[in-house]
């Protein structure tokens, strides 16, 4: 288990969703979509400019932008990021 | 219930359930589209009959919540706080069940009576997953009623189960969100206070919650009623106290998670995990280096479709308008009546609905772009561009649009989530060069810069530096007007769906008919305007009499035909059947030349090109035949076509000598002469200014004008003699004509234009902003330009 940023997980990695940092519109939005502590999460591509990236939570499919995703921590399995 | 009164409905769910769908279904044709008071956000309401029962539904606007977070949310919520709907359908995507339920959990809440349709069980089924409806409506406390929108299945059993509860009247069944331990002592205590106030009208136990949430416009609400001040104070100790213990931005979101995944697990039999072939699609559609190639690909369909496609109706529509003009122009005999009717008001219908075609094919489009859910991909995508000029991945739609024509790029920019965004796209798409400035920019070039080589460079920098100003106003409106918080562009990439025929085409109706009431009357009303401002006064002084001089050109001809024919031994034409047959075929073999020319269009590139298409050979192609036929005859009728085509050439003449002092002396000419000082520093002289009068009706309306103020006969398709003209004219140099392409680059936008960003921003206010910021933009980048080129020598 090592906790990281959602922004610095590779794609095909998952893990559960530790703590949301920042404040404001960006951090309800995410809750609003599941982003909760506790729920699973997937990365699923990088868009081919590099960002944003997708995510799979709750069997949504959802976009988010490099600079949100660094404020999503996640706990994954062992080492893989 | 009593069965005359109309039963009132609010359908609320996530963005992408297929609530349109279903509301579709519902309410057929009978809809109507409006806007909430004040704001952008569009009100859609439509009507029903079921078993003699009148049932009105509000679409309410797609929200994942219902915090205060957005407008769109705000006002969902209060139409069902403040209007108090007998019901609300929440549409829940079956296949999406556990998100969905996230908002299931706030509109129970609510304290109206819920009844949920659980749309796309097939999608749903098709994955493997199963739902105990039974078991979900329990948990929410509600009737669950299945539904296949796109295949319309469930509706009469969604209205039945709508009846049902109607009858019920006002009994609440509607499961409860346990908020936990340590929140749901401080629900109770708050609950109560409100309880006892009895003034409120707000449901208590959600007021409650929202107090203790800290939500700011419910906060507000709450303040301005009489006898609160004490529960808002309670609010606050009881948010004191829980501070230590409970996150309190997060823990209520979190709980209704919490509720959501609990009716999420109990009613969920088999969960689906198939991998569908919407994520097939996707690898595709997003390929990591298909993606982009493939998204290009398809923008430049959807552009060359609206605009090239877009432009054959176009004609045939202002043919049309062309020939109802020239017959009513012949009927009716009143001169002022005659111009009111053929150029006013004909000309003004004609330019409303010359933008229909394209708005039903935009509208095609980006129905098939938004149903399909390409849209969400496109703009995950581009985003990356798109943000560095602080816009959005789906601002690039709107903009590419732009090129085309302004009118279609502002609406497409609708959709657009974001208010910010969209007000910022808005104002931003205007600045694109839409097709209709082309012609002032070939005019030009051609006239100054088609012998230098440097023709194309001239258009592209053009082109360029309208695409950097719309980055400039977006970047630097992004930074003031809207700025504040950061918009997430957390953004929900629903599955691919194959769109409903119905869908599509209510869209297109709906957006056609929206134009029409409410941009086509501005439009018609600011066409009429302009005509007024060019037309009148009707009675200008004439440097001499037109009518008299005409009358004289016939005479002139009239009698060296008769010369002519007397000098033949012929009394008059009519005597002479053959000659008279000769001649008549003489005119028509012209006319029909004439009209040939016309149709063809003439490319002009440059002055020289003018010139050789000015010199044309001195009698038409067909003449030669008739010569062949019979040369003696042949020889006779000449010289009585000669005389005619000089008379007509004189009377031709004199008719744009008429226009062009018509025009000089009309209101349009006075505000070009009041406001030439101001222009001056630009190079433009009095002649222009009314010029950028008349453009305000349509940019290529440019041309036209310059054309009859020079008393030149030409259009945008036939510009030879203009090109002539204007590289001849000593008030214009290549410094001149630069100043004036950015000007007409830059200047205010179209009355079209005006009208749609009016529509759209709901807002006068916005629309004169959009004119001002061209104007101030258009004077300050031609001005910079007209003395950078006069330094560089291009002044001569």
């Amino acid at each position: 288990m090592s906790v990281v940023k959602l922004a610095d997980m590779k794609v095909g990695a998952s893990g559960v969703v530790e703590a949301l940092a920042g404040h404001g519109n960006i951090q309800h939005r995410l809750v609003d979509m599941g982003v909760v502590k506790g729920t699973h999460i997937t990365v699923v591509k990088v868009a081919p400019l590099g960002d944003p990236v997708e995510i799979k939570v709750k069997g949504t499919e959802l976009a988010l932008r490099k600079n949100e995703a660094a404020m999503i921590s996640v706990a994954v399995e062992g080492g893989r990021q | 219930m009593d069965n005359a009164a109309t039963i009132k409905i609010a359908l609320a769910g996530n963005p992408n359930c297929g609530k349109t769908t279903i509301f579709n279904n519902i309410t057929g044709a009978k809809q109507h589209v409006g806007n909430y008071p004040g704001v952008t956000v569009e009100k859609k309401e439509g009507r029903c009959t079921y078993e003699n029962n009148s049932l009105l539904f509000v679409d309410l606007p797609g929200t994942y919540s219902l915090t205060a977070r957005s407008l769109d949310e705000v006002v969902a919520r209060n139409v069902i706080i403040n209007e108090k709907p007998d019901i609300i359908v929440n549409v829940l995507d079956a296949s999406n069940l556990e998100r969905n339920l996230y908002l299931a959990a706030q509109i129970v809440e609510l304290g109206r009576p819920v009844v949920i349709g659980l749309n796309m069980m097939d999608i749903a089924e098709r994955m493997g997953a199963k739902i105990d409806l039974e078991k979900l409506g329990k948990k929410l406390g509600a009737t669950v009623v299945p539904l296949v929108g796109s295949k319309n299945v469930g509706t009469t059993e969604l209205l039945r189960a709508v009846m049902e509860v109607a009858k019920k009247g006002e009994v609440i069944e509607n499961a409860e969100v346990d908020y936990g331990p340590e929140l749901e002592p401080a629900i109770r205590s708050l609950s109560d206070m409100i309880q006892k106030n009895g003034s409120i009208q707000y449901p208590v136990r959600w007021l409650a919650v929202k107090l203790l949430e800290n939500d700011p416009d419910v906060l507000n609400k709450v303040r301005v009623i009489e006898g609160t001040e004490p529960i808002v104070a309670m609010a606050q100790t009881l948010r004191d106290s829980l501070k230590n213990k409970v996150d309190l931005e997060f823990c209520f979101a979190e709980y209704r998670h919490r509720f959501a995944v609990d009716a999420y697990n109990a009613s969920i039999v088999r969960t689906g995990s198939n991998d569908t072939l919407s994520d097939k699609i996707d690898r595709v559609l997003t390929h990591r280096i298909l993606g982009i190639p493939i998204f290009l690909g398809l923008m430049w369909l959807m552009f060359t479709s609206v605009i090239d496609l877009g432009a054959y109706p176009q004609d045939w529509l202002d043919q049309g308008f062309g020939m109802l003009g020239d017959y009513l122009g012949s009927v009716i005999t009143n001169d002022q009546l005659r111009s009111l009717i053929v150029d006013g008001v004909i000309g003004g219908v004609g330019a409303v609905l010359s933008f229909v075609p394209l708005i039903i094919i935009l509208y095609f489009f980006i129905s098939l772009i938004e149903d399909t859910g390409y849209m969400a991909r496109a703009a995950f995508l581009i985003d990356r561009i798109m943000r560095a000029c602080g816009l959005h991945g789906k601002s690039f739609i709107p903009m590419i649009l732009g090129f085309g024509c302004n009118v279609p790029g502002i609406m497409a920019a609708r959709t657009l989530d974001n208010e910010k965004d969209r007000m910022v796209t808005i104002l931003a798409c205007p600045f694109m060069s839409c097709g209709a400035r082309l012609p002032v920019y070939t005019l030009f070039i051609a006239a100054f810069f088609g012998a230098t080589g440097y023709g194309g460079t001239v258009l592209t920098a053009i082109y360029i530096l309208g695409i950097l100003v719309s980055i400039g106003v977006a970047i630097v409106l992004r930074k003031t007007a809207f700025k504040g918080e950061t918009e997430p562009f957390v953004m929900e990439l629903p599955p691919y769906h194959i769109p409903t025929i119905k869908g599509v085409l209510m869209h297109m109706w709906e957006r056609t008919v929206l134009y029409l009431k409410k941009a086509g009357t501005i439009i018609l009303g600011a066409s009429i305007l302009v005509w007024f401002l060019t037309a009148y006064p009707m009675d200008v002084e004439y440097s001499q009499d037109f009518d008299a001089a005409r009358d004289q050109v016939t005479e002139t001809m009239e009698m060296e035909q008769a010369a002519i024919l007397q000098s033949y031994g012929v009394q008059s034409l009519e005597d002479d059947a053959a000659l008279n047959t000769m001649y008549e075929s003489m005119i028509t073999t012209a006319d029909a030349d004439a009209e040939a020319a016309d149709a063809e269009e003439q490319d002009v590139s440059d002055v020289a090109q003018a010139q050789a298409l000015e010199e044309k050979p001195e009698y038409p192609a067909g003449f030669a035949d008739l010569q062949a036929s019979n040369p003696t005859l042949y020889a006779q009728a000449l010289p009585l076509f000669d005389a005619k085509v000089k008379a007509d050439d004189a009377t031709a003449a004199l008719d744009d000598q008429q226009n062009s002092e018509k025009l000089s002396q009309s209101y349009a000419a006075r505000l070009g002469h009041f406001v030439e000082p101001v222009i001056a520093p630009l190079g433009f002289d009095w002649k222009i200014g009314v010029g950028l009068v008349a453009c305000t009706a349509a940019k290529e309306v440019m041309v036209s004008t310059l054309a009859t103020i020079y008393s030149v006969e030409a259009d945008d398709t036939h510009e030879a003699s203009l090109v002539t003209y204007l590289a001849n004219d000593n008030s214009f140099n290549p410094a001149v004509a630069l100043s004036l392409m950015i000007f007409s680059l830059l200047y205010m936008p179209c009355v079209a234009s005006l009208a749609v960003i009016k529509r759209e921003t709901n807002s006068w206010k916005w629309m004169f902003f959009s004119m001002g910021l061209g104007v101030v933009l258009a004077y300050v980048f031609a001005f910079a330009v007209y003395h950078l080129a006069l330094l560089a020598g291009l002044g001569a």
